[in-house]
């Protein structure tokens, strides 16, 4: 048992409730940034903070990234844009939290099922990190800004690091830092996609864009 | 083996090279062209060696993917088609340098010509790969690639049709190819094909009818090979040349592997190959003769030469079950032959239907006429090409048809009913394909490079440059030497019947021996014959110098004003052989006569569509899309919705695999 991780799990599964909870776009970011943060820490915390150099250039490069990065580009592109600070949901705020824990449940009984290769260093790793995935899926059918959809992509994108951190103990660093890419690759292309929708349409919205194919 | 990989290698750097180069025509052209020339020299050696000598050379690599191994073995049946694949698209690319240098205002030549090599590299692997997922990967990189030069100048809309077509029908053939695959694999528990054997006959019966409609779905079977005569007219004409010429033979190549694999073939199979030939031969030269377009009319001989192609294989094959040599050897030397030929003349008419394209700008034959005085290279050559493709002596397409004649005569000559059957069929359609074939060139020939210009877009035409001449005479050359040297090439194929076969050495060779002596004979006459031709000629020559040589009207018929528009039409040359057939072509004529005492307006049109199209394709479709249109509420255009699909799909998967 890790007390440490285990609190961590648990406030990912909160950050992630409060996500599909919410109504404002901004306070999405700065959560997602700070999961991003928290989640840099999780691989220090699982090694019992002993500061190996590549661990501490990793968990580094993850916080630089998820928690200053991204959400800089993400709030630039909101400032740009001029868009409606609000998330517009296809599903409700209530019904989406209902939902969450619905999956939570589901996630919960997955992971008790999941045959892993090592064991997992805490028994709430692997339905946590299911969870977050899930979530990230939610946001992105559930919600119809083009924005949201980054969020829920990078929210995804925390999911799979969770599961891979928990699963390796020695991070194969190589892996992850090419997931890390392609996210970055992506948050980028989207914010220029975004940024051309918006001036050709004035709108960001994707669904007011399936009207294009008639 | 390594010689020929490198070969591959040198054609893929040059098409590399070629498209970084795209802007640059010239530059493009050169690495293009330069690439297929001196990568299929080099791969050609192999494949020589392995036609003379019989003996097989493989290379073997392990491979990651289940199932799969880079398998690949050049025997003698692989040299047999490896050799036109290689020769024809090497004297293609030189053609295609210059023909597509007219594009270059407008198009980035780097695609085409990565495309062209990559079909050729594609062509190529088919041919010689041993494993059933290397061979379906080979297969997918030639159709794919060759779609891509179809929709070359995709601007044009019936050419973006054409692709559409073509890409469908390919990926049915492949589909059905993909079943044979995996069957043949579940029963085998291995894809490479030596590791095949001892399938049974009722799985057997099933992937020999796969093969039927997978294979001739590319080489073009009567129902199959309706993708033909959209794709070849679109394509620019070096590529329809190979398209024409060696790539739908990868379907007749990859038929005689699958009846190598499949162990001794059933009376039948022998029946519905030859009923196959039989029809695709004569519903293609008939509606090559109710065609108005070159290059489609020319699209449906391909489709009667695959009849006759097959009809050899199919007269082979019955060979085998009647346990008849003569059948055996003469239908599979005849079959195979024909392969070769094909490639030749059909490169050669394809390239001189593009060159009469490159000058006139239009390949609508009642357009045309009397360019031979303007062109007279591509006249001649595409004579040449006509003459070897109706089968007359001593031209190449003669023997091919002469040997398959022999066979079943002389088999039915001497057997009973059971022989004398196919001996009818297989002559009656011969003959019928060959008389029919001569009227379609006469017509095409008569119409376009005699008489008078009926346009001005005739008017237009002028020799076409260097590269495009020496690419046709030496096809024309290859036409002539192939058909004066036929009885060495025949001598040579033992190896390619004792590999099809299950004859012995002595029977083969006994039998071919008989056969080439009947055709030197042949050509023995055919000398005599130009010789007589050749001395008159000088005679001519002679008799006429010094006399003044005037140039006048034939004869007027007492028009007081002849003019071009009086010439006969392809349409109306055809005409009496066209209503004679008129129950299986089906042509519509939209006719207004002229009326009074000084008419003012008539008109004449016809149309010849395609009777598979119109009475089996379009109600298919019809009904298929009528179906699949129930579904159109799956779809809405809402990311978050397809995101949905595949995060329900995965779900259900995973929760599947908890249970």
């Amino acid at each position: 048992m890790n007390n440490a991780a285990d609190t961590i799990m648990i406030f990912l599964v909160l950050t992630n409730l409060t996500l599909l909870g919410l109504s404002r776009l901004g306070t999405c970011i700065r959560i997602v940034a700070v999961q991003g943060v928290v989640l840099g820490l999780l691989p220090l915390l699982l090694n019992g903070w002993s500061l190996e150099l590549h661990l501490v250039f990793f968990s580094a490069a993850i916080i630089s990234l998820k928690g200053i990065v991204f959400p800089w580009l993400l709030t630039r592109a909101l400032r740009d844009l001029k868009t409606q600070r609000e998330v517009e949901p296809l599903i409700g705020y209530g019904t989406s939290i209902a939902l969450g824990m619905v999956i939570l449940v589901i996630c919960m009984w997955l992971g008790s099922r999941l045959p892993l290769p090592v064991a997992a260093m805490s028994t709430l790793i692997v339905p946590v990190a299911f969870f977050t995935i899930m979530s990230g899926l939610f946001l992105i059918i559930s919600r119809k800004k083009a924005v949201t959809q980054v969020l829920g992509y990078l929210v995804m994108e925390n999911g799979i690091y969770t599961f891979g951190v928990a699963l390796v103990q020695k991070q194969p660093v190589l892996v992850e830092l090419g997931i890390l890419l392609d996210v970055f690759v992506a948050v980028f292309v989207m914010g220029i996609t975004m940024f051309h929708i918006n001036r050709e349409f004035d709108h960001i919205d994707t669904d007011q864009l399936s009207r294009l194919k008639v | 083996m390594s010689l020929f990989l490198w070969g591959l290698v040198i054609i893929f750097v040059g098409g590399l090279a070629s498209l970084i180069n795209g802007r640059r025509a010239g530059l493009a052209s050169f690495f293009g062209a330069a690439g297929a020339v001196a990568g299929s020299i080099t791969a050609v050696i192999p494949a020589f060696k392995v036609f003379l000598h019989g003996v097989t050379e493989s290379f073997r690599l392990n491979w990651n993917i289940p199932f799969g191994s880079f398998f690949v073995q050049i025997d003698a049946i692989s040299a047999v088609f490896l050799i036109p694949i290689f020769g024809l698209s090497a004297i293609a690319a030189v053609y295609g340098a210059e023909y597509l240098l007219a594009y270059r205002e407008k198009k980035n030549l780097g695609a085409p010509w990565f495309f062209y090599n990559l079909l050729l590299i594609g062509m190529a692997l088919v041919v010689v790969a041993r494993n059933g997922l290397l061979f379906l990967v080979a297969w997918e990189i030639m159709s794919l690639s060759s779609f891509f030069l179809v929709t070359f100048e995709y601007e044009r809309q019936t050419v973006r049709q054409a692709g559409l077509i073509y890409l469908i029908a390919m990926h049915i053939g492949t589909a059905f190819l993909v079943v044979f695959f995996i069957l043949l694999g579940h029963h085998a528990g291995s894809l490479d094909f030596d590791k095949i054997s001892g399938v049974p006959s009722s799985l057997a019966n099933v992937l020999f009818m796969l093969a039927i409609v997978g294979f001739g779905t590319k080489a073009g079977f009567m129902p199959l090979h309706v993708w033909l005569p959209y794709a070849h007219p679109a394509a620019p004409s070096h590529v329809s040349a190979v398209m024409s010429g060696v790539m739908i033979k990868t379907g007749i190549y990859g038929l005689v592997r699958a009846l190598t694999i499949l162990g001794f073939p059933p009376a039948w199979w022998c029946w519905v190959l030859i009923l196959i030939g039989a029809v695709s031969g004569v519903l293609g030269v008939l509606f090559a003769l109710a065609q108005h377009d070159l290059k489609r009319l020319l699209a449906y001989h391909s489709v009667e030469n695959i009849g006759i192609i097959t009809i050899g294989l199919g007269v082979g094959l019955l060979g085998i079950n009647m346990n008849s040599p003569i059948l055996a050897v003469l239908g599979f030397a005849g079959g195979l032959f024909h392969v070769i030929n094909h490639a030749v003349f059909k490169g050669l008419l394809f390239l001189g239907a593009g060159a009469v394209l490159h000058s006139c700008k239009t390949g609508h034959i009642d357009l045309l006429g009397g360019i031979i005085k303007r062109m007279p290279w591509t006249a001649f050559t595409f004579l040449i090409g006509s003459i070897a493709i109706c089968g007359l002596p001593p031209l190449n397409g003669f023997v091919s048809e002469f040997l398959i004649y022999l066979g079943v005569f002389k088999n039915g000559m001497g057997g009973g009913l059971e022989a004398v059957i196919p001996a009818l069929i297989v002559i009656g359609a011969l003959a019928l394909i060959g008389g029919l074939a001569l009227a379609c060139f006469t017509k095409a020939f008569g119409v376009i490079f005699l008489g008078h210009p009926r346009s001005d877009y005739a008017q237009q035409a002028h020799e076409v440059g260097p590269g495009m001449k020496f690419s046709m005479v030496t096809l024309a050359a290859l036409c002539l030497l192939l058909g004066i040297f036929s009885p060495l090439v025949i001598k040579s194929a033992e190896n390619v019947i004792l590999e099809i076969t299950l004859l012995t050495f002595p029977d083969v060779q006994a039998e071919l021996a008989s056969a080439s002596t009947v055709l030197w004979n042949f050509v023995f006459v055919s000398l005599i014959l130009f010789g007589i031709i050749g001395v008159f000629t000088v005679l001519r020559k002679l008799l006429l110098s010094g006399r003044c040589v005037r140039q006048t009207v034939t004869w007027d018929c007492g028009y007081a004003q002849p003019g071009p528009k009086m010439q006969y039409t392809a349409t109306s040359f055809a005409q009496p052989l066209t209503d004679l057939f008129k129950l299986f072509l089906r042509t519509r004529k939209d006719i207004s006569h002229p009326k009074g005492v000084f008419p003012v307006q008539s008109a004449f049109h016809t149309d010849t569509s395609d009777i598979s199209e119109k009475y089996m394709y379009e109600p298919a479709y019809k009904w298929i899309s009528l179906l699949l249109s129930k579904l159109r509420w799956f779809q809405h255009g809402r990311l978050q919705i397809y995101v949905l699909y595949i995060a329900l799909t995965l779900g259900i998967l995973l929760i599947w695999k908890m249970m």
